[in-house]
């Protein structure tokens, strides 16, 4: 029921902006009574879902869920670097795969790297490289593959918080996890973690990614415009929303192998 | 003494960049200090005594170290050596000066005699240089060309439990199913015997749940049901081949 509600809301939404093509002057109403379309208030992030080690042959891995927006990370390594050239003799190298699923996305998405993917690829690896002590495993690549299964707005977020995730599930060594979340203004109001519609109607976006220990922001873009109070205000909601995900990214750790140290019940009557 | 405070307990799970620790301790494994505070470093279960701290691994891959005995499988031949797969990112090179204990004229012989491709062999590193070149030897006692019997691999982060500590695991699963067991430090353990079959279903049982308690006494209940025989208390006796297993 709730399901079928938000989908109707959505569709009203696409209506009004379709409204908005042929009288620009038409205000949109993504935020009515301070609720925001999915009844969210402007501070409260989407429910949020993080599994760890989901995958069989990967060394390490990760689910993550923000709402609708699903991705999952898969990490390799560190293993023997090919092609052999591109190896550094001091540390390992980081490589980011970010990809959208075909049926990420309502339209069909080309299959492989596009201009799109490959920026986000690239700042996904930036904002994991200041934690990863690649320096402990030269002459290695540690791969991370992230695939977003189901897009919704805030794929990158998603997967670099699976990522981040996935390389601790991994073993590797970090000084840090990376936990990250968006920001952004929708009908003129800074919203924390912005979906979809909100998104493709709002006025900006602010993807941050957080390494919570120091407190340092290892990834931030901005698409849109804000003014400086406005950026404030989403920087502030952004870091909140980063540190709510890293205390389920660390549950996550814990459902899988907090129970380690206690006796699962296997191999006695 | 003075002004050592642990955040965490012993056993205690960390996650990286966790606080574990404030003062002077000595830092082990899978830690980092900064600022006088220590932080964990990689996922793993805080093992401190002492002065000391350190975090038991729970995943990740493993990476040669001096003294390690190691089973390995012979990938490539060179010139003058081997070129060996250590289930590692790094590969094991093994030359001919310290592939056996006779002289071996690369001039005369074909060294794929000696030790062809596919061949598993139980090698111990030598060294391990700072560009991760892995330098391994086989001219030691008890380290030989590995024939018959059977392999298997486990999570390397494994190989301490499966040994136990002063190698009364090993020793326990080599009496309970009359098979000689050897494990590599790189998660490769071969056996070759009477019973095979409840070995690895042992050993199985070992990963499956390599961190809980009063293990040792549960994998002894799993032998004893499986072979019909009691199964003695296992005298601290050191095995052939100096193995690297769990701190006292």
């Amino acid at each position: 029921m709730k399901k079928k509600s938000k989908e109707e809301i959505i569709e009203s939404s696409i209506a009004d902006s379709k409204n908005k093509d042929t009288q620009p002057d038409a205000p949109l109403k993504l935020i009515v009574n301070g609720k925001r379309l999915d009844g969210r208030r402007p501070d409260e992030i989407r429910p949020i879902k993080i599994e760890a080690g989901v995958l069989e042959k990967a060394d390490g891995s990760a689910y993550v869920e923000f709402g609708d927006t699903h991705a999952l990370a898969a990490v390799y390594g560190p293993r023997e670097m090919h092609p052999r050239h591109l190896t550094e003799p001091q540390q390992a190298v980081l490589r980011v795969k970010y990809d959208m699923i075909p049926f990420s996305v309502s339209d069909r998405k080309r299959p492989g790297p596009d201009r799109r993917s490959i920026e986000i690829s690239k700042v996904i690896r930036e904002a994991l490289e200041p934690v990863v002590f690649l320096k402990n495993y030269p002459k290695t690549v540690i791969d991370v593959f992230i695939e977003i299964v189901q897009a919704d707005a805030g794929t990158r977020v998603a997967g670099l918080t699976a990522a981040s995730v996935a390389l601790a599930d991994a073993g590797i060594a970090m000084s840090d996890m990376v936990a990250s979340c968006t920001a952004g203004k929708v009908d003129g109001v800074v919203c924390v973690d912005i979906d979809g519609p909100e998104d493709n109607n709002g006025e900006a976006d602010l993807p941050v990614a957080l390494a919570p220990r120091t407190n340092s922001i290892t990834l931030l873009q901005m698409d849109g415009q804000l003014t400086r109070k406005e950026y404030d205000q989403a920087l502030t909601y952004a870091i909140d929303g980063c540190k709510k995900v890293y205390e389920l990214q660390k549950e996550a750790i814990r459902k899988k192998y907090g129970q380690i140290t206690q006796f699962n019940g296997r191999g006695e009557e | 003494m003075t002004n050592m405070k642990l955040h965490k307990q012993n056993r205690e799970l960390a996650i990286p960049g966790e606080l574990l620790a404030e003062g002077d301790f000595l830092l082990g494994e899978g830690t980092f200090s900064e600022g006088g505070k220590i932080f964990a470093n990689i996922l793993g279960l805080v093992d401190t005594k002492e002065q000391f701290i350190k975090l038991i691994p729970l995943s990740g891959k493993y990476v040669p170290a001096p003294r390690d005995l190691v089973i390995g499988i012979v990938e490539d031949i060179a010139f003058s050596s081997w070129s060996i797969d250590v289930n590692s990112p790094y590969k094991g090179i093994l030359g001919v000066a310290n592939a056996t204990e006779r002289f071996i004229d690369i001039q005369s012989e074909d060294l794929s005699k000696i030790y062809d491709m596919g061949d598993v062999v139980l090698a111990k590193v030598i060294n391990v240089s700072q560009s991760m070149q892995v330098g391994l030897t086989m001219r030691d006692r008890g380290l030989y060309k590995l024939r018959g019997g059977r392999m298997i691999s486990i999570s390397p982060t494994r190989v301490p439990r499966v040994i136990g500590k002063k190698g009364t695991m090993v020793q326990m699963l080599k009496n309970a199913t009359n098979c000689k067991i050897v494990v590599g430090q790189n998660g490769r353990i071969w056996i070759d015997g009477e019973n095979p079959n409840i070995a690895i279903e042992a050993i199985k049982l070992i990963e499956a749940e390599a961190h809980t308690q009063g293990l040792t006494e549960r994998v002894k209940i799993f032998l004893e049901k499986k072979t019909n025989k009691k199964i003695a208390e296992v005298p601290l006796i050191e095995d052939t081949v100096q193995q690297r297993g769990e701190m006292e």
